[in-house]
């Protein structure tokens, strides 16, 4: 952890805001809608990123300003220390490729596995054809497909098949950052702990950098080796994997953490204050955006945004915490 | 007082299919009694499903239901008529189905959508109705609830969605409540709270509750009884304490294995799995349906496999009496 601080980050976002007009009737004006509020961060290499928050906190707005399918507002996204423009969409698909959550709609069906797995070789420009075939033979044993399916078209795989062969196809032009966004939640519990397991090992196999999209808390927990809180376009705690789980400070990472159920038939459904409703990002609440639904908001949290408050290799956005003596780490005021 | 609620033995589901016969539920006994919580877990294709639409007499009629029993309070869903199958549910037996986002009609208002089951069941005026409508959604946790019932679906979010299907699942005080996997579709703080939800009304309303779900922290957390289900059969049933502190059939253990239990699991290390596929229910099936996956399988597998007790009501359907520790 301590040689964290020497590494230079592989991907690097500097107050990002990307911010939609959106037309809420047919004859009203369009209201700005904040999706990303300046959200900043450091990706190093061989780091997974765990980002969580609730549908609709951004999550996977920033995916898709990471892959270049959206261009953010204001903010730079830096690869490598260099910044990527809107003229430079190719390259970044050449480092960033993504892992879509649901196999069933982001495979083609009417193309063969082959075709799938080698089609970002030919929209690259890399290679022949025959060392296309090549690169398919390998990644198709890498992720763990035998040979035969190369034939083979999607409707013909199970889900965690064709979610192998989403992974070799990100996998194929050599990314150094793969962007998973829910890659395990359309599929089942057996299936999942493959996908996982195998996420896992081209980690280490393929010195991969992942940003992990997910709300299994658990399963973030699992993989991550840094965690990411975003709330409302925001990010309002960010820290080491292990910090987080530790000891969660925002009181909406304690809120997430403590919905995550455990399988414990000794415990019941845990009671968390939140209220059900998620508020409305056309007119966000004053303040810190989470004050109406924390269980220890005052009227400090309804006026005044809360400071950012960084510590060592962690950082949390909240009125009630403050910089230890010797600066590195977040205590309680 | 000591009759069960809904008592199911032997039932089966077969879909004609191309090939032959799909064998989608392969006999199953359950019974429920009022005031408990059993939980179907299983994976996708499992019959889990199939299982909660036949109990409420939703299978088309291409499918065949067979079943020696399925008696609900008494009387015989099997060979109940149509119209009287009509009069019960919605009344005395509801449904919450996963998807909140398609399973409400977006062309009629919220009000409109939570009367209709009252309206058709009992007598009640459109006002009374309409009050009956607010004060539930009220209790399910709906604020300001006089204004949503004027509102559509697209109006409302997820989880307050699947609260109004709560509610109108609750407008005729039903005894049973059948949820599909009620909070799949929503973020885990949402889910907390639908699943708490939930579990108080089953205890003040005194009522039964089958969940079907394949997330065990959910089981686990809210179940008196589980089953099992694999390939169409309940592999294993019992109390939630039975099956999660003794899980006794390898799939059971193995599933158990596959999911990262926080302060459990090692950050880092492998998850266990489960190898291979769900088999092909199609045409005869025989002897256990898990063997192909198992690492314990042995030649005998492949015979008809009996039921075990592991005491209390804690049973299994494995030709393993002991298990070695290790396994899956």
């Amino acid at each position: 952890m301590s040689g964290m601080k020497n590494r230079e980050p592989v991907l690097e976002l500097t107050n990002i805001t990307k911010t939609y007009q959106v037309k809420q009737g047919m004859f009203s004006k369009p209201k700005p809608l904040q999706a990303l509020g300046g959200v900043s961060l450091r990706i190093h290499k061989k780091d997974v990123l765990g980002l969580v928050g609730e549908s609709g906190c951004g999550k996977s707005t920033l995916a898709k300003i990471l892959l270049g399918l959206e261009r953010p507002t204001s903010g730079e996204v830096l690869v490598d220390g260099k910044e990527i423009g809107p003229s430079d969409r190719q390259l970044l698909a050449r480092r960033i490729q993504p892992i879509f959550q649901d196999p069933y709609s982001s495979l083609n069906p009417r193309k063969s596995i082959e075709e799938i797995v080698s089609l970002p070789l030919v929209v690259h420009n890399i290679g022949d054809s025959a060392s296309r075939s090549q690169a398919v033979t390998k990644m198709l044993d890498l992720v763990g497909l035998p040979e035969r399916v190369r034939r083979g078209y999607p409707g013909q795989l199970s889900g965690g098949q064709r979610q192998r062969v989403a992974i070799a196809r990100a996998l194929v032009i050599n990314p150094e950052i793969v962007i998973c966004d829910e890659p395990t939640s359309a599929l089942d519990v057996s299936i999942q702990s493959q996908i996982l397991n195998l996420l896992a090992d081209l980690r280490e196999e393929l010195g991969l950098t992942y940003l992990f999209i997910s709300h299994n808390l658990a399963v973030v927990e699992h993989l991550a080796t840094r965690v990411a809180v975003m709330y409302l376009g925001r990010i309002v705690e960010e820290s080491s994997a292990a910090d987080l789980f530790a000891g969660p400070k925002h009181p909406y990472t304690r809120a997430l953490l403590d919905s995550v159920l455990t399988p414990d038939p000794s415990l019941s459904v845990p009671d968390i204050h939140l209220g059900a409703t998620f508020p409305n990002p056309i007119s966000p609440p004053s303040g810190c955006h989470f004050h109406p639904r924390c269980p220890i908001a005052t009227d400090l949290c309804a006026s005044k945004a809360p400071p950012h408050i960084q510590a060592g290799a962690s950082h949390v956005d909240c009125h009630f915490y403050k910089k230890s003596a010797d600066g590195l780490s977040l205590q309680p005021v | 007082m000591n009759d069960p609620i809904l008592n199911v033995k032997n039932l089966t589901v077969d879909i004609p299919v191309s090939g032959g016969t799909l064998h989608a539920v392969r006999g199953i006994d359950f019974e429920l009694n009022r005031g408990e919580t059993l939980c179907i877990v299983g994976e996708s294709g499992s019959g889990k499903s199939l299982t909660s639409l036949a109990v409420m007499g939703l299978l088309g009629k291409r499918l065949q239901v067979r079943a020696d029993k399925m008696e609900f309070e008494g009387r015989d869903l099997g060979s109940m008529p149509q119209r009287q199958m009509q009069a019960l549910r919605g009344d005395r037996m509801a449904m919450i189905f996963q998807e909140p986002m398609t399973s409400l009609n977006p062309a009629y208002t919220i009000g409109d959508q939570l009367c209709e089951a009252l309206r058709l069941h009992r007598k009640v005026s459109k006002a009374e109705a309409m009050a009956r409508a607010a004060d539930l959604l009220g209790k399910v946790g709906i604020t300001a609830a006089e204004s949503r019932l004027r509102q559509f679906p697209h109006q409302l979010s997820g989880g307050l969605r699947q609260r109004v299907m709560i509610a109108m699942s609750l407008m005729c005080e039903p005894d049973l409540i059948i949820a599909d996997e009620p909070t799949t579709a929503l973020d885990v703080t949402i889910q907390a709270q639908i699943l708490r939800l939930l579990a108080d009304l089953k205890r003040e309303m005194n009522m039964a509750l089958i969940l079907v779900t394949h997330d065990l922290g959910v089981v686990a957390r809210i179940a008196d009884k589980v089953a099992v289900m694999y390939a169409g059969e309940i592999v294993e049933s019992g109390s939630a304490k039975e099956i999660f502190d003794a899980p006794s059939h390898p799939y059971t253990r193995g599933l158990l294995n596959c999911i990262p239990v926080p302060g459990k699991t090692k950050p880092g290390e492998p998850l266990g799995s489960i190898p291979g596929i769900v088999p092909s229910l199609i045409g005869d099936v025989s002897g256990c349906a898990f063997r192909s996956r198992c690492n314990q399988a042995i030649e005998a597998c492949a015979s008809t496999v009996p039921e075990r007790s592991a005491g209390g009501e804690h049973k299994y359907r494995c030709i393993h009496t002991q298990l070695t520790s290790e396994v899956a």
